[in-house]
C-alpha cells in the first residue's frame, strides 16, 4: 500500500487529505495526500471526469469563488498554509494556465502580460514594466515573434501563441508553482510542441504541476505522474517507474490504454 | 417530381411573406421622402418650428414653409442624453446583477419586474413621471420630468441587453482575471464590461432609438415648447412632439412629412449604427 504514493521530502506544496465536492455529499476529489516536488514537472493524468482539474484548482483557491463547492484537508506551500493567505498573495505565488487560452480580449499583447499588476492596482515604473514584460516574453519564447506589435491586441496571435502568452502572464508575478490544467488541447500538433519544450525549460526556475488527459504527453515531459481514478489518486511516482512497473493494476490498465 | 412542386409552392411563400415583411418599411420611406424631401435644407436644422401665420403667408405664396425643427432636435437630444444618463448607469448596475445571480430567486424576480415594465404602455409611464416629477420636483412641464418617463422606458431594455451580452463572455476570461488575485469588483468593471463594451454600446443604441420616437409620455410632461430648452427644469419640445403639433395644424401639414421623415432616417441610421457594432463585437 505504501509504495503507491511516493514520499516527497521537502515538498514545495503539500496536499494533506484533501476532498473537494461539488454537490453535498458527493466527492469529485477524495482524500488526495501529496507532496510536490521543486523544479519538477509533475504530471496529473487520468480519465476525463477523475478529479484532475478539480484538483489543481484547489490549489490556488479558485473553488472559493463558487459558493457550493466544499474543499477540506489542508495545502502548503513551503509550509505556510494557502488558506491563511490573501487571495492576491496565494495567485502571485501559484500561477494558473487554463485549457482554452484566455488572453483579455481588450488588451495589447503588452497589457496581458503585466495584466496582473495593472488590475490590482500595483504600480511600476514605466521601465520596470518594460523589462517585466521583455523577461516574461522572452522565457515563453515569445519575444522575437511580438517585440515589434506589443501594442496590438493578444487575440490577434495565433492559438499556440495566445497560450504563450498566458504563460507569460502567469510568469510575471514570479510565481512559485504554475498550474497548467491540459494547456495543449486546444493546439495543433506544431504548437504543442513548442509549449512542452517551454514549460521543460522552465521547470530550471518554476515548479510546474500539468494537468493531462495525454498519457504520452506526460510520459514525454514529466519527471513525476500522478495517476487519478474516479476522485482518487491510485498512484503516484516518478514518472519513469510508473510507467514502465505501475504497481496498482487500475494505473496498468488505463496506461495500456484498457479505459480512457 | 412531386418533391419538386412542393419545394416551390415552399419558395413561393417564403418570397411572399419576406415581401410583406418588407412591403411596409419601403412604402414608408418611399411615401415619406416624396412628401417631405422639399422641406428639409439648411433653414430646417437651424430655425425653429414657424408660427401658424408664418406658414399660412407662405403656403398662400405658394412657397414652402419657412423655418425648421431646431427646437424639437435639441429638445429630443437634450432628454435622450438625460434620460441615458439615468437610464445606463442603474440598468448597466441591474444588468451586472442578474448577471451574477443568474439562478438566485431574487434575482429572478427581478428580471420577471423588468419583463413586466417593459410591457407597461408608455402613456402610463408618462402618468408617473408626471405625478413624480411635474407635480412634486419641478412644479410644471419640465424636460427632467419627460426625460423620467425616457429613462424608465429605456432601463428595463438596457437591463437585458446587459445581461445577455455579458453571457456571452466566456466564463474562461473572468477565470483569467480570479487566476491572477484580481477582486471581485474590478473583474467587473476592467475585464467584463471592456470586454463587452461594443455590446453594451449596442444596447444603448437600441433602447435610445426605441424612445426617441415615443410621444405620448411627452405630451404629459415636457409638454412642449415653440424655443430652444437647454433648462431641466423648463417645459421642452421634441421632435415627435412636433410631428403632432404640426399634424393638428392645417398650414404646417409639409412639416409633418418632412420631421417624420428626419425622425426616421435617424432611428434607421442608430439601427444601422448599432447592428454594425455588433457585428464587430461577434468577430
Ligand atoms: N462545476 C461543477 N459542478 C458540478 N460538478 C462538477 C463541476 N465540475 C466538475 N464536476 C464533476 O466533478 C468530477 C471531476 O471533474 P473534473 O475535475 O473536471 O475532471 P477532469 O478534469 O479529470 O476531467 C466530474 O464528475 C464532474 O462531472
Ligand atoms: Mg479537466
Amino acid at each position: 500500500m505504501k509504495d503507491l504514493i511516493i514520499k516527497i521530502e521537502n515538498p514545495v506544496l503539500d496536499i494533506k487529505n484533501l476532498s473537494i465536492s461539488y454537490n453535498k455529499g458527493k466527492y469529485a476529489v477524495t482524500n488526495v495526500n501529496a507532496g510536490v516536488k521543486k523544479n519538477s514537472v509533475t504530471a496529473i493524468m487520468g480519465p476525463s471526469g477523475c478529479g484532475k482539474s478539480t484538483l489543481l484548482r484547489a490549489i490556488n483557491r479558485m473553488h472559493e469563488l463558487y459558493p457550493n463547492i466544499e474543499v477540506k484537508g489542508k495545502i502548503f506551500l513551503n509550509n505556510n498554509d494557502i488558506f491563511l493567505m490573501s487571495s492576491i498573495e496565494i495567485r502571485r505565488k501559484i500561477g494558473m494556465v487554463f485549457q482554452r487560452p484566455n488572453p483579455f480580449p481588450t488588451m495589447s499583447i503588452y497589457d496581458n502580460v503585466i495584466a496582473g499588476y495593472k488590475l490590482n492596482g500595483i504600480r511600476l515604473k514605466k521601465n520596470k514594466k518594460d523589462e517585466i514584460v521583455e523577461k516574461s516574453l522572452k522565457d515563453v519564447v515569445l519575444w522575437n515573434e511580438v517585440k515589434n506589435s506589443l501594442k496590438k491586441k493578444g487575440t490577434f496571435l495565433s492559438g499556440g501563441q495566445q497560450q504563450r502568452l498566458c504563460i507569460a502572464r502567469a510568469l510575471a508575478f514570479k510565481p512559485d508553482v504554475i498550474l497548467l490544467d491540459e494547456p495543449t488541447s486546444a493546439l495543433d500538433p506544431i504548437a504543442t510542441k513548442k509549449v512542452e519544450q517551454l514549460l521543460i525549460k522552465l521547470k530550471e526556475n518554476y515548479t510546474i504541476l500539468l494537468v493531462t488527459h495525454n498519457m504520452s504527453q506526460a510520459a514525454r515531459m514529466s519527471d513525476y505522474s500522478m495517476f487519478m481514478y474516479l476522485g482518487e489518486l491510485v498512484e503516484y511516482g516518478k514518472t519513469k517507474k510508473l510507467f514502465i512497473n505501475p504497481v496498482d493494476k487500475r494505473t496498468e490498465e488505463y496506461l495500456t490504454g484498457k479505459f480512457s | 417530381m412531386e418533391r419538386v412542386i412542393k419545394d416551390k409552392i415552399f419558395k413561393g411563400f417564403v418570397i411572399l411573406f419576406a415581401f410583406i415583411t418588407i412591403s411596409p418599411i419601403i412604402m414608408i420611406i418611399y411615401k415619406l421622402v416624396i412628401k417631405g424631401y422639399r422641406q428639409i435644407n439648411i433653414n430646417f436644422f437651424m430655425q425653429n418650428a414657424p408660427d401658424t401665420y408664418e406658414a399660412m403667408i407662405a403656403l398662400n405664396a405658394g412657397k414652402i414653409i419657412p423655418g425648421g425643427i431646431l427646437n424639437g432636435i435639441t429638445g429630443t437630444l437634450f432628454m435622450v442624453i438625460i434620460a441615458s444618463t439615468i437610464a445606463i448607469p442603474i440598468g448597466l448596475l441591474i444588468g451586472v446583477f442578474l448577471y451574477e445571480n443568474k439562478n438566485k430567486f431574487y434575482a429572478n424576480i427581478v428580471r420577471d419586474i423588468t419583463d413586466i415594465l417593459q410591457g407597461v404602455p408608455s402613456i402610463v409611464l408618462g402618468l408617473i413621471a408626471y405625478f413624480w416629477v411635474v407635480k412634486s420636483i419641478t412644479n410644471g412641464f419640465s424636460a427632467l420630468a419627460g426625460s423620467v418617463a425616457l429613462a424608465i422606458m429605456m432601463m428595463p431594455l438596457i437591463i437585458r441587453s446587459t445581461e445577455e451580452t455579458l453571457k456571452m463572455i466566456p466564463e474562461t476570461i473572468k477565470e483569467a482575471g480570479f487566476a491572477l488575485g484580481v477582486p471581485y469588483h474590478k473583474i467587473i468593471l476592467r475585464i467584463l464590461i471592456p470586454t463587452s463594451f461594443s455590446g453594451l454600446l449596442t444596447g444603448s443604441l437600441l433602447a435610445i432609438s426605441r424612445i426617441i420616437g415615443e410621444t405620448a409620455p411627452l405630451m404629459l410632461t415636457a409638454l412642449g415648447s415653440s424655443i430652444v430648452n437647454l433648462n431641466i427644469e423648463k417645459p421642452t419640445s421634441a421632435v415627435p412632439l412636433l410631428i403632432w403639433e404640426f399634424y393638428n395644424d392645417p398650414n404646417m401639414v409639409d412639416l409633418v412629412w418632412s420631421s417624420s421623415l428626419f425622425l426616421m432616417g435617424f432611428v434607421l441610421f442608430l439601427n444601422i449604427l448599432s447592428k454594425s457594432l455588433n457585428g464587430e463585437c461577434r468577430m
